[in-house]
């Protein structure tokens, strides 16, 4: 049904589009500049305002036929049987859908029954009342532009408005749900360090990471949420996989920005563009299935104990994903030093590594460090290759040939494992906004020093 | 005689971008310790044959250059010859001012200091303070030698583009229309120094501007359609031109 007056608003919202655009080229009388605005932003005025008339009518009346068609049918239910639980109200309720519309419903009885043929009448007066607004609004509106359009009607201004208005109303949408996943991140939070009593310092400090094995009605055992090994963890596989890829990334971009002929560089950039979206799923498997069964072989054959997961595997994966992070951005900003700038030092008698080494990069060092932080904030954020690569325990240690953790993979554990959801909320919550800092300082920082490299060259 | 007297000497130059014959034919002697201009219209080929002269072409990956241009009697075409070490020898300056984003210290001192012309810091202070002083920007710059390069105005950048190229102790000076973004004021300020440098330097200046060219210039060629028309002494050139084309262009009926 929606679909259809969906449909219908569509149509009528073109139908007017033409017919705006036909009347005002029938005013103009043939001159174009005798009207203030183009033909095609009348016809447009009226498209907007009929669409959007339409839509917000049908949006307006299915959120509150919804809203009064359950209330009405649940209190049906709990007069019907006001001793039963509000889970088995809702399920009388769906089971009364389900007879209304014909399908199979789990259990049949007069209460249901009743329900159902309410519910029918209900959806009945609704389905007309939906129809008669939306279209009739729809209409209203249609007639309305159609009368507006004249010689001086300004309807480009008036329909640039309304874009302006709907392209703001979208820019809110982004914005209001960055807030509430950030509200609800901090309202978790607080709820967690409420349940230890607030005792903070155990969580940032303690070093005994075990959650779930202190729950005692409700309440966590403070001494087993220390979540120093999980940073100690991310940091370690971070740190390894930084080491991995800012040299062979860094270097890869100096290669084809500077060294590669035309030709390598339209073969290899795209290369490493493709390096970019093998998922990390992908990397998390060939890590645990490849990369660390050759570690631990390698590492029997000179001595050396590798666990088959490792910090040091996970790490390696990691920053061989990042590469095409770091290379592609460095390249970016290397290619934007200006050639004058080379050109400069060419005319000066430099070579091309004393060029590079003391023009291009000192000029281009400020992206190339938002392109590592970038890096940073994708690697503390990683969770695929970790989870199969590195391990589960939560083992504060410094050697990179054993298993850690890592905050990812322990929020992962809490939330697939099958512990109650409000136990495991807390601490997955917690977890995930404390990276959440970590990664908004990581690209505040990275964005602060790209807009210092702007204003270099303007 | 003449030979000996000329300090770059151009045979039968050919420059080529792809297919495109960007100089035809150009053959040239440029006196030592004189400034010779190179005029003509845009697309002529004179920046072309100019940045021939220190092989900035090379950075180029298209362009073929076919013919002789010797510097001092020696071929720098020569596989032996490294253009980096040419560049040394052959400083330019850019039409756009590019200051290295550094200090105005150490925009200077680039050079000597790759060239390991200095043996000690206070020596190298010496050859950026000779440099910044014959740049005639001293003045302006002795306190603030640890501010950006890029934070002078435009007219002060170039001099501080040609003190950087003089501080390496080139022998000959390209300058590839050094006023073309510069106030008048600027361009007056940079005219005078390029007279001053004549006295130890040869100086090879394109320009779009035929009284710039008639003002510092003792030699001046004209370059149409990737061809040297005309080449001699800048009063004859301006007063009693040879070939007609290079009258229509000086007289501003072509170009």
């Amino acid at each position: 049904m929606s679909a259809v007056l969906t449909a219908l608003v569509f149509i009528l919202a073109i139908a007017s589009f033409f017919m705006a655009r036909f009347r005002a080229q029938a005013i103009s009388g043939g001159v174009p500049s005798a009207l203030h605005s183009r033909p095609s932003y009348h016809g447009f005025f009226s498209f907007l305002w009929v669409f959007l008339v339409g839509a917000g009518f049908l949006i307006t009346i299915s959120v509150a036929s919804n809203w009064h068609m359950t209330s009405t049918l649940l209190s049906m239910a709990e007069d019907g049987l006001p001793d039963a639980p509000y889970i088995e109200h809702q399920l009388i309720v769906s089971d009364a859908q389900a007879l209304a519309e014909g399908r199979i419903a789990s259990k049949s009885d007069d209460l249901r029954q009743a329900i159902s043929a309410r519910y029918a009448d209900l959806a009945n007066v609704w389905i007309w009342v939906k129809v008669t607004l939306v279209a009739g609004g729809a209409l209203i509106a249609m007639g309305v532009t159609q009368r507006t359009v004249s010689l001086t009607w300004r309807a480009r201004n008036h329909s640039e408005a309304i874009v302006r208005l709907v392209l703001a109303a979208m820019a809110i949408i982004a914005i209001l749900t960055t807030i509430g996943i950030v509200g609800s991140l901090i309202f978790e939070t607080l709820n967690f360090f409420e349940n230890l009593d607030w005792r903070i310092d155990k969580y940032l400090f303690g070093t005994t990471w075990s959650p779930l094995s202190g729950v005692n009605e409700g309440k966590m055992d403070a001494d087993k949420v220390g979540a120093i090994p999980l940073f100690a963890g991310t940091l370690m596989i971070t740190l390894i996989a930084m080491v991995v890829a800012v040299p062979v990334g860094l270097f890869a971009a100096i290669y084809l920005s500077d060294f590669a002929s035309r030709r390598v560089r339209a073969f290899a950039k795209p290369m490493l563009e493709i390096l970019a979206g093998i998922p990390t799923v992908v990397y998390g498997f060939f890590a645990a299935i490849t990369v660390a069964p050759l570690f631990r072989n390698g590492g029997d054959m000179i001595g050396l104990n590798i666990a088959s997961e490792s910090a040091l595997v996970a790490g390696l994966v990691m920053g061989i994903m990042i590469i095409p992070f770091i290379s592609s951005l460095s390249d970016d900003v290397i290619n934007a030093v200006p050639q004058a700038l080379r050109d400069g030092s060419y005319g000066l008698g430099a070579t091309k590594a004393e060029t590079i080494r003391q023009v291009v990069l000192p000029a281009a060092l400020p992206g190339i460090v938002s392109a590592v932080l970038l890096g940073f904030s994708r690697a503390v954020g990683e969770t695929m290759i970790v989870v199969m690569a590195a391990g589960q325990g939560a083992n504060l240690t410094a050697n990179p040939f054993e298993a850690v953790t890592t905050v990812t993979v322990q929020i992962v554990m809490l939330i697939t494992g099958d512990t109650e959801a409000d136990t495991a909320a807390g601490p997955a919550f917690t977890l995930g906004f404390t990276l959440f800092c970590v990664t908004l300082l990581m690209n505040v920082i990275a964005q602060r020093i790209v807009r210092r490299y702007r204003e270099l060259y303007d | 005689m003449e030979q000996i007297q000329s300090k770059i000497s151009a045979k039968n130059v050919q420059v080529f971008y792809d297919d495109n014959q960007a100089i035809k034919d150009v053959s040239v002697e440029i006196e030592d310790k004189t400034v010779t201009a190179f005029i003509g219209p845009s697309g002529c080929g004179k920046s072309t044959f100019l940045r021939c002269i220190n092989r900035m072409n090379d950075t180029i990956d298209v362009c073929r250059v076919q013919g002789d241009i010797l510097i001092d009697g020696e071929d720098i075409y020569d596989k032996r010859v490294d253009p980096v070490q040419l560049r040394a020898k052959v400083g330019m300056v850019f039409q756009k001012p590019n200051p290295f984003p550094k200090s105005i210290y150490d925009n200077v001192a680039y050079g000597p200091r790759i060239h390991g012309l200095a043996k000690s810091k206070t020596d190298l202070d010496h050859i950026v303070e000779q440099a910044l002083r014959r740049g005639a920007i001293w003045d302006e710059v002795k306190d603030r030698l640890d501010a950006p390069g890029t934070g002078l105005s435009g007219g002060q950048q170039q001099r501080l583009c040609i003190a950087r190229a003089i501080a390496t102790e080139p022998e000959i000076l390209l300058m590839d229309e050094p006023c073309s973004a510069l106030d008048p004021i600027a361009t007056a300020q940079v005219e005078e120094l390029i007279d001053e440098l004549r006295t130890r330097y040869s100086v090879v200046i394109v320009t779009h501007s035929m009284q710039q060219a008639a003002r510092v210039s003792q030699k001046t060629a004209f370059f149409h359609l990737g061809n040297l028309v005309e080449y001699g002494d800048t009063a004859t050139i301006f007063t009693n031109p040879q070939d007609p084309r290079t009258e229509s262009y000086i007289t501003g009926r072509i170009g």
